[in-house]
């Protein structure tokens, strides 16, 4: 589905990204972890062509993403509260989400109603402004957002910072039944080891913008983790 | 410490990228302050011998005394327009060991720098010498300037309480419009003659330095209502407590009828109402609508007919302006959602089009009573609404791909009220003049319904080409998208 080929990003002198191959196959969770300025944010940018690559390309569904537009339709993502609009309360941003991906606004009310536990009454009908939620609900609304429409890619950035324990377990489940249930390309990054190894089947680590490790999960990757990062 | 946060300043202005992309823009700013410098120093070496040579049996100074209250009425209306409030990020400050009371007066005392009290200045000295070489007595011109000084910090500082009184208010700058029309009024109907009163209270002054006190006591009580304000704003709940407003859910259903652009012209109206900067663009609005009558009722405008043209462009064209300068930087604070999402550019920039043509032919309409003062100035403000509807409208979302800086539209920094200066004003002054000096020039060779045409025609074709403009303007802005996107990422 995804597919990143030479691909690097340098600022001025500065190689912050050089992956010389990595392919994503459709329905995969992939699990992206690093320390800080490893390039996850990086990746996650010119897979949806916010910055421009050096060198190299990436294909999304064998489209190259800086080339053509083609891929927005099927492709969502969350990166940070820069993708919310402060002004919209949560349910205006849904709906107009919701419009931009074919959905009207039945469509809409139905699919959230899938979402209620997660929400916890904090969202939908609160009578405030997406500017005036806190972090954590922001963020949820930023998550929810990304799943409207049944992308067929979906990108998101640390999902699980900012978010109560409550809700991160509930989200770990909601990614699990997703990648169950639906033929979505799941990308993910995240600092909690544990999560990731949980939600994901292909976990990548990168280092200083290279691709360091490349592992299928299994019982013992979260230890091989743990010991890489603690070296 | 002061020289901490001065630095700190510096750094902020000059490493933020709409610096480096603007100088043109800041170059151009400095020729108009050297412009009106001179200008202030000539007015302030000439008066003396221009007011001796008119008015032989008059003392100078006292006229000039007299009107003195025009000249600070018109200071406080510039400054309440131009000037902002230095803007300081204080969040970072409030827990690091420094006494609140330094901040303030920081803040507080950094204005008094501003460029808007140092101008008088060029023209107050030269007259303030003018008295003592004519020979008013160096104390009297010493007073005077004195005076003069302290009167202009009076303003100063009044101006910063007025601009925050207003920016409580839903009205933005309508009371500081009423209050000074108010003033005007009173005084011009003799009902309180303020000019006369101010004028008596110089001529005191210089008569009597003592009474210097009574505005130094003003200038410390105005100087502490100041300090009082800023003081209660330095917690970082107290912003927050008076943001959060009860938000409603609407559908503007009539928006459908626009097709695809609907759901981008849904959200360019909440984007007005609901947020405190794009929303004085509605109030502008009713500014532009009576500009008019500034010219109109003068018989001695009725034989300049370019000066039609100039109104007409601005009634019709000034919600264009004052919005369309900022296109995309409106949408920066969520300009990375809009460029990953399923999204047409066309259809954005399209509604964004749609908008502005849409008041502008509903100022027209509105400014249809006009053609009481003559049909010609109606004739006129048809040929300026075309000529916006083809030529402005697309200059303007060329002019926005351009566009670097981001606008905060929820306006976290503290102290920040207006967040456009005088810039803006300057973006305007081609939009509005060009089409003069198009007008006037068949109009001077062939005529007043030649100088009309050719706007009209201008604007038609402009109007003709729409779908290739628009595919154009589409391209520009996807070759600087990157650019947009990090631009408005960077904070300040």
């Amino acid at each position: 589905m995804i597919q990143a080929t030479q691909l690097s990003k340098r600022y001025n002198k500065n190689t912050v990204l050089t992956i010389d191959s990595l392919e994503i196959p459709k329905g995969q969770a992939f699990g992206l972890v690093g320390n800080n300025g490893a390039g996850k944010t990086t990746f996650f940018n010119l897979l949806l062509d916010l910055i421009n690559p050096s060198e190299g390309h990436i294909k999304n569904n064998e489209i190259q993403v800086n080339k053509s537009e083609d891929w927005k339709p099927f492709t969502a993502a969350f990166i940070d509260e820069s993708f919310l609009i402060g002004y919209l309360t949560p349910e205006e941003y849904f709906y107009f989400i919701g419009e931009l991906r074919g959905m009207n606004k039945a469509d809409i009310d139905s699919f959230l109603t899938q979402f209620d536990e997660i929400f916890n009454n904090e969202i939908l009908g609160g009578k405030k402004y997406l500017r005036d939620l806190s972090k954590g609900n922001q963020k949820k609304a930023g998550i929810v957002a990304a799943l409207i429409g049944d992308p067929e890619v979906i990108i998101l950035d640390e999902p699980f910072a900012n978010l109560d324990p409550t809700t991160q377990i509930r989200l770990k489940k909601l990614l699990k039944d997703l990648t169950t249930n639906s033929k979505a390309t799941i990308l993910i990054s995240s600092h909690d080891l544990g999560h990731v190894t949980e939600v994901c089947e292909r976990i990548v680590v990168l280092d200083k913008g290279e691709v360091v490790k490349d592992i299928k999960t299994s019982e013992e990757t979260l230890k091989e983790l743990e010991t890489y990062f603690s070296a | 410490m002061i020289k901490h946060f001065a630095n700190f300043e510096w750094k902020q202005f000059f490493r933020s990228t709409y610096w480096q992309k603007s100088i043109a823009l800041n170059i151009l700013l400095g020729f108009f302050a050297v412009y009106m410098m001179v200008s202030f120093l000539v007015m302030g070496v000439a008066i003396y011998p221009v007011l001796k040579d008119k008015f032989p049996d008059k003392n100078p100074l006292t006229i000039v005394n007299g009107v003195l209250f025009f000249w600070f009425l018109t200071d406080l209306l510039m400054r309440f327009f131009l000037q902002k409030l230095p803007v300081m990020n204080i969040k970072p400050f409030l827990i690091l060991p420094l006494k609140r009371n330094k901040i303030v007066n920081y803040v507080l005392q950094k204005s008094a720098l501003s460029f808007f009290n140092f101008l008088p200045l060029f023209a107050v000295i030269p007259f303030g010498i003018m008295l003592i070489a004519n020979d008013h007595g160096t104390l009297t011109g010493l007073v005077w300037i004195a005076a003069m000084l302290i009167f202009t910090l009076i303003i100063n500082y009044l101006n910063f309480i007025v601009e925050s009184k207003s920016a409580e208010t839903e009205l933005s700058f309508l009371p500081i419009i009423v209050i000074a029309l108010a003033l005007f009024a009173l005084n011009h109907f003799n009902v309180i003659s303020f000019s006369s009163l101010l004028g008596s209270a110089m001529n005191a002054i210089v008569e009597n330095p003592i009474f210097i006190l009574v505005p130094i006591a003003l200038l410390i009580g105005v100087y502490f209502t100041n300090y009082k304000i800023l003081r209660k704003k330095l917690y970082i709940d107290e912003g927050v407590k008076a943001k959060t407003q009860e938000a409603s859910t609407t559908n503007m259903e009539w928006t459908r009828k626009f097709g695809s652009i609907a759901p981008f012209l849904q959200l360019d109206l909440k984007l007005i109402t609901r947020n405190k900067r794009p929303r004085s663009s509605i109030f502008i609005l009713l500014i532009g609508l009576f500009y008019g009558l500034i010219f109109y009722p003068n018989p001695m405008y009725n034989s300049w007919e370019w000066m039609f043209v100039f109104v007409g462009i601005f009634i019709t064209g000034i919600f264009m302006i004052n919005f369309g300068q900022f296109i995309p930087a409106w949408d920066s604070g969520y300009y990375k959602l809009l460029m990953s999402q399923n999204i047409k550019y066309k259809e954005y920039l399209n509604s964004k089009h749609s908008l502005m043509i849409m008041v502008s032919i509903l100022m027209f309409i509105l400014s249809i009573p006009y053609v009481y003062f003559g049909w010609k100035i109606l004739v006129v403000h048809f040929a300026a609404l075309i000529y916006n509807l083809g030529v402005n409208v697309y200059v303007l979302l060329y002019a926005g791909s351009f566009n670097r800086k981001k606008i905060d539209l929820t306006q976290k920094a503290a102290f920040n009220y207006q967040g456009t200066g005088a810039v803006q004003w300057l973006v305007g002054i081609p939009l509005l003049f060009v089409p003069v000096l198009i007008f006037l020039l068949p109009y001077y060779t062939l005529g007043f319904e030649a100088g009309v045409a050719t706007l009209i025609i201008l604007g038609i074709i402009g109007v003709i080409f729409h779908q290739k403009l628009m595919t154009l303007i589409t391209k520009k802005y996807l070759q600087s998208k990157h650019k947009m996107i990090s631009a408005f990422d960077q904070s300040n």
